[in-house]
């Protein structure tokens, strides 16, 4: 068999189509959301739709070479690329030219490249190189631990460009590991985590702290094997709680609230670890666990957000949950995204005719904010048309990774899968004011030869793997 | 790894969770939420008001009496502003740091409309302003139109155009706060007619404000609509004239042409310069005039109400004859005084006995209270309450004591005694037609204004009616409401004016020494006709009144003039009246009276009130 004459007839042309579309539509809306009237030619080479129009031509290119490629290539060469990228990645660093606050571009006279764009891919080839040995488990924790280094490299290298959108992307690669077989809690915990955090954030300390003395108490009495022994216990905890707090409030003890709810709790613990442990109760110490785990996140919230987060990261989230806005200052983005979007209406205002759009309303908009244009002018239906071909993209490949027979490959599908719907749920989630602004491209619709790039390199080395999935076993 | 492949489920599962979930978002806010339309459409079209030019004002005489002129507001839109040089603009402005940046701190309160920062600036300002403009963005100019009045004079007639209160501007949904609306006078009264209408335009902005077009290509825009011109039945000759004359001097005249109801003159005094009422000087102005104790804002020709004196008269004598209680050759006799049972009016001197033609020639009070008395208490009424009610329905078919309803704002009908009144100050069935005499010679309990009183006048002028007085003759060449083209008819048959008017003409025209009370009037030529009034009043000296028209037949004018504090009748009224009679028939005044209207200009009323004050 010929593999070069004959891999376009086993491609999965229906991703092709998928992916023909996205590109097609995305040009058309930054068409849309860059038109003036001086300008008004799609292919004017001066304006970004006719700059778009190279990339998308030169990206088939690209495409079209990874197809030719022979598919043993990837996992041969994974960690060659990977070494090449993380370079890249340094060199950015050193030679990189500053663009809108974050140093991520290397500049080769007026060609410009975002290596962070490929770092995505090199990444998942790596890792899907080493998940895929026979040996590797996520249960042991060395594997884990390189998983970790892998990941945390790039990571750390574009979080110091000061571009965290895509560095935050890696932490997507946690549905590859949980396809893979790690624990379901981990991910359960990581949602609970957030959950958590956005409480922290909405309520008082003390206001969560006693719902989860009294959550703590509930669960513990539905649990307890001696209900009437388990009532008692709880009774005199929450009486004793409730005295310190009574007292430090109207007697004016001038005691931290907080140590005064938790003091019986503690005093309590010791003993009802004790009885779970003999009672080989298990779901009792996981209660345990899970109490002082959220005490200790709630109270680790506030130094979280005041000392490791950066006032636009707070001012983001705050305005995300409601606690303070600006829309004429540091809320201004989001703000005009909604109205663009919202005012789309049913059907939308026609292309080139929204007014938000046209008038130059939504910043990076035919980057980042792209989806607006599809919002205002498309209205419901063109944004239903969107989602609906990245949900189709999505379980098509989920489709794909299942029939791989090699884990390579399946690994590595699924490490597409999570890097376009993390992208895809961030963009899309921010311009609709559900997730806080964090300047990541709509993949494949997005303006910027970087991201199309790299996004069409990871899609069609999935294709390529797809492609030659029968190869081995002929 | 086969043990894991369920997860596919869970992973699919939370892909489409999440996109069920921006799909209902999108839903809400796109769909179901209207709220977003707004406020893109707010972002980026901007509604701009076109005002369209006030109606001009004419006399009758086509001259142009109030006009337009263009001034300039200078704007500022906070958000488009960059770093300027401060210094340099308020050199250029000729004003101070600290009101430029009290100014910019009121606009930044809307940062992407335009707001005043100084309003208009001359001509020349603006024109040398123009060339440095570019170097401020976020600043420019706006254009707007103020009133301006080539003759200067008329200021209470015409009133003037201010900017709409806040009551206004929230109640009316015309107006807008900035627009300007007539607040007195015509600019009141025309309002409608003269504002025209407002166009809107809505252009599009983008994020920059640059203009970007019109919104909808133009669908919604309206054009404004030019605001219609006003003839004014004023000769403003003549109202400067009036006004001359009444210079220094405190009362009113009113000039009427009786055949239409025109209004010829209306002088109020002391009384303002329009153009001191226009724009930034209103400011200034105003309060002055507010403040002023003269009262210059308080129009007394339509408003202020004097007892006419033995101006009334006629109307006494014209009641007694269409009740038959008097013939014109019924003669009275007069020693100088009319007594009855411990009631004393006093007379001047004059021949007695004399009949109605004499007894208004010579201004008899004697004889006016033996008519009203013969009225009050004629038998067929039954009673002096009926006697009262009758008189009173005659002396309103004058106009008097009613509302005329002319087209001027702020228009009293002055005081007529009442039976109510009467039972009230001497309860019921205590008093008597002698009780109440001094009414018969137009004191006491009754009060006119000047316009009623000339009006009064065109009435006897046409022999038993008038039309209703009014101040504009055409209204953007659609004429005017046909109430001012009605006759207005007297309760007095016309046959009964003759007597009168002949008495009335021997006041001004009786051979010398015949006793005439008003020969100072006399103007060569004309057929003049008058009555002198010196009406006492609680305020200080008497105020000088007079009433006449001219020519006697076929009248061309009929006018009141009332001088506060002035004295006899004769001695300022009537020569005021006269010299605006002569103005207004001959257009000149004649050499050998130029001594006459030199004494009229020369004299300070109000000076010699000062000086009294503070002596």
């Amino acid at each position: 068999m010929k593999r070069t004459s004959n891999i376009f007839y086993r491609l999965d042309w229906v991703v092709i189509l998928i992916y023909l579309l996205l590109i097609f539509a995305g040009w058309i809306n930054i068409y849309a959301a860059v038109y003036d009237e001086q300008h008004n030619s799609i292919l004017d080479m001066s304006m970004k739709y006719g700059k778009q129009l190279l990339w998308i031509f030169a990206a088939l290119i690209v495409g079209t070479i990874v197809l030719l490629i022979d598919q043993r290539f990837f996992p041969l060469f994974s960690s060659v690329i990977y070494a090449f990228t993380i370079a890249l990645l340094l060199a950015v660093l050193v030679f990189g030219k500053e663009i809108n606050g974050a140093r991520s571009w290397i500049a080769i006279g007026s060609f410009r490249l975002q290596p962070a764009e490929f770092a995505k891919m090199a990444t998942l080839l790596i890792l899907a190189k080493f998940m895929s040995k026979p040996n590797f488990s996520v249960y042991k924790i060395r594997d884990l631990f390189k998983i970790g280094m892998y990941l945390v490299v790039p990571f750390a290298l574009i979080l110091l460009q000061n571009d965290t959108g895509s560095a935050l992307v890696y932490v997507a690669f946690v549905f590859v590991l949980f396809r893979e077989g790690l624990p379901g809690w981990v991910l359960l915990t990581g949602v609970g985590l957030i959950i958590l955090f956005i409480i922290s954030l909405l309520f008082s300390p003390i206001v969560i702290l006693i719902s989860l003395v009294l959550l703590l108490l509930l669960i513990y009495i539905r649990i307890s094997l001696d209900k009437r022994r388990s009532l008692y216990v709880a009774g005199s905890m929450a009486f004793l709680s409730a005295t310190f707090f009574i007292a430090n409030v109207y007697m004016e003890l001038q005691m931290n609230n907080y140590l005064m709810v938790m003091f019986p709790v503690a005093l309590y613990t010791p003993f009802l670890l004790f009885s779970f442990a003999r009672k080989k109760l298990r779901s009792g110490l996981f209660l345990l666990l899970f109490f002082w785990g959220s005490v200790g996140v709630n109270y680790s919230v506030d130094y979280v957000f005041y000392n490791i987060l950066e006032e636009h990261h707070r001012k983001r989230i705050n305005d995300l949950l409601g606690i303070e806005s600006d829309p004429l200052g540091w809320g201004y983005n989001v703000n005009q995204s909604k109205i663009a979007i919202g005012s789309g209406g049913f059907s939308g205002k026609g292309f080139l005719k929204g007014t938000q759009t046209k008038f130059d309303f939504v910043p990076e908009q035919s980057t980042d904010f792209i989806f607006c244009t599809v919002g205002e002018e498309w209205g419901f239906l063109g944004s239903l048309f969107v989602i609906g071909l990245f949900v189709m993209l999505m379980i098509k490949i989920i489709q794909i990774a299942e029939r791989q027979r090699l884990a390579f490959a399946r690994i590595y599908a699924y490490g597409v899968l999570s890097i376009i719907f993390f992208h895809f749920a961030v963009n899309i989630g921010m311009t609709i004011g559900i997730v806080p602004v964090i300047g990541i491209p709509l993949p494949f619709f997005s303006y910027g030869g970087s991201s199309l790039w790299g996004f069409t390199i990871l899609l069609f080395i999935l294709l390529n793997l797809d492609a030659s999935r029968f190869e081995l076993v002929r | 790894m086969q043990k894991y492949s369920d997860r596919k489920y869970i992973i699919g599962a939370i892909i489409i969770v999440i996109a069920l979930i921006y799909i209902s978002r999108l839903f809400w806010i796109q769909v179901v939420d209207d709220k977003y339309k707004l406020i893109a459409d707010r972002n980026a079209t901007r509604v701009e008001t076109l005002f369209p030019a006030r109606g001009l004002i004419y006399d009758r005489n086509n001259n142009l009496i109030v006009y337009n002129m263009a001034a300039y507001d200078l704007m500022v839109v906070p958000r488009q502003l960059q770093e300027f040089d401060t210094v340099d603009l308020c050199n250029t402005l000729g004003i101070n740091v600290s009101y430029l940046k009290k100014k910019l701190t009121k606009a930044a309160g809307s940062p992407r409309i335009g707001s005043e920062v100084l309003k208009q600036i001359s001509d020349t300002l603006y024109a040398s302003l123009q060339e440095k403009l570019h170097k401020y963005p976020g600043f420019y100019v706006q254009s707007r139109t103020l009133r301006k009045y080539p003759h200067d004079a008329g200021a209470n007639v015409l009133g003037y155009v201010s900017e709409v209160s806040k009551s206004i501007a929230s109640n009316n949904s015309y107006y807008r706060s900035g627009d300007y609306i007539g607040y007195s006078g015509i600019e009141k009264t025309y309002e409608k007619v003269l504002r025209g209408q407002k166009g809107v335009k809505y252009n599009m902005f983008d994020v920059h404000n640059r203009k970007m077009g019109a919104y909808k290509e133009g669908k919604f825009d309206t054009l404004p609509l030019i605001g219609g011109n006003l003839k004014s039945t004023l000769d403003i000759e003549l109202q400067k004239y009036g006004e001359l004359l009444m210079k220094n001097k405190i009362g009113g005249i009113v000039a009427i042409e009786p055949s239409t109801g025109e209004i010829l003159a209306s002088v109020t005094a002391p009384s303002y310069s329009p153009s001191t009422m226009v724009g930034r000087s209103r400011s200034v102005t105003y309060p002055i005039l507010d403040r002023d104790p003269l009262k210059p804002l308080y129009n007394r020709a339509t408003m202020a109400p004097y007892p006419p004196g033995s101006t009334f008269k006629m109307i006494t004598g014209l009641i007694g004859l269409q009740e038959g209680v008097l013939k014109p050759y019924h003669k009275y006799s007069c020693a100088g005084a009319y007594y009855s049972r411990g009631v004393t009016v006093g007379c001047h001197h004059h021949v007695s006995p004399i009949a109605l033609d004499k007894a208004v020639q010579m201004s008899c009070n004697t004889y006016f209270c033996h008519v009203f008395r013969k009225i009050i208490d004629k038998p067929e009424f039954g009673s002096v309450e009926k006697g009262l009610n009758k008189w009173a329905d005659y002396v309103r078919s004058f106009g008097l004591g009613v509302d005329l309803e002319t087209d001027l704002e702020s228009e009293r009908k002055g005081i007529l005694p009442s039976v109510k009144r009467y039972n009230r100050v001497y309860r019921k069935g205590g008093w008597s037609s002698l009780t109440i005499i001094s009414i018969s010679i137009g004191q006491g309990e009754i009060s006119v204004t000047p316009m009623q009183l000339a009006n009064m006048t065109s009435a006897i002028a046409n022999r038993g009616y008038y039309y209703t007085p009014h101040i504009i003759k055409d209204i953007a060449g659609n004429g005017i409401d046909k109430r001012f083209k009605e006759k207005r008819y007297t309760k007095i048959d016309s046959s009964y004016f003759n007597d009168v008017i002949v008495g009335m003409d021997l006041a001004v025209n009786g051979i010398p020494g015949s006793g005439s009370t008003a020969t100072i009037a006399r103007i060569k030529d004309v057929d003049m006709c008058g009555k002198t009034g010196t009406a006492q009043n609680p305020h200080g000296d008497n105020h000088s009144v007079f009433v006449s028209f001219a020519p006697k037949d076929n009248p061309k004018i009929a006018i009141a003039v009332l001088v506060e504090n002035a004295g006899y009748g004769a001695s300022w009224a009537a020569p005021i009246a006269s010299l605006m009679v002569e103005k207004y028939l001959n257009r000149d005044i004649d050499e050998n009276r130029k001594w006459l209207e030199k004494r009229i200009l020369d004299k300070d009323f109000i000076s010699e009130l000062n000086s009294e004050e503070n002596e």
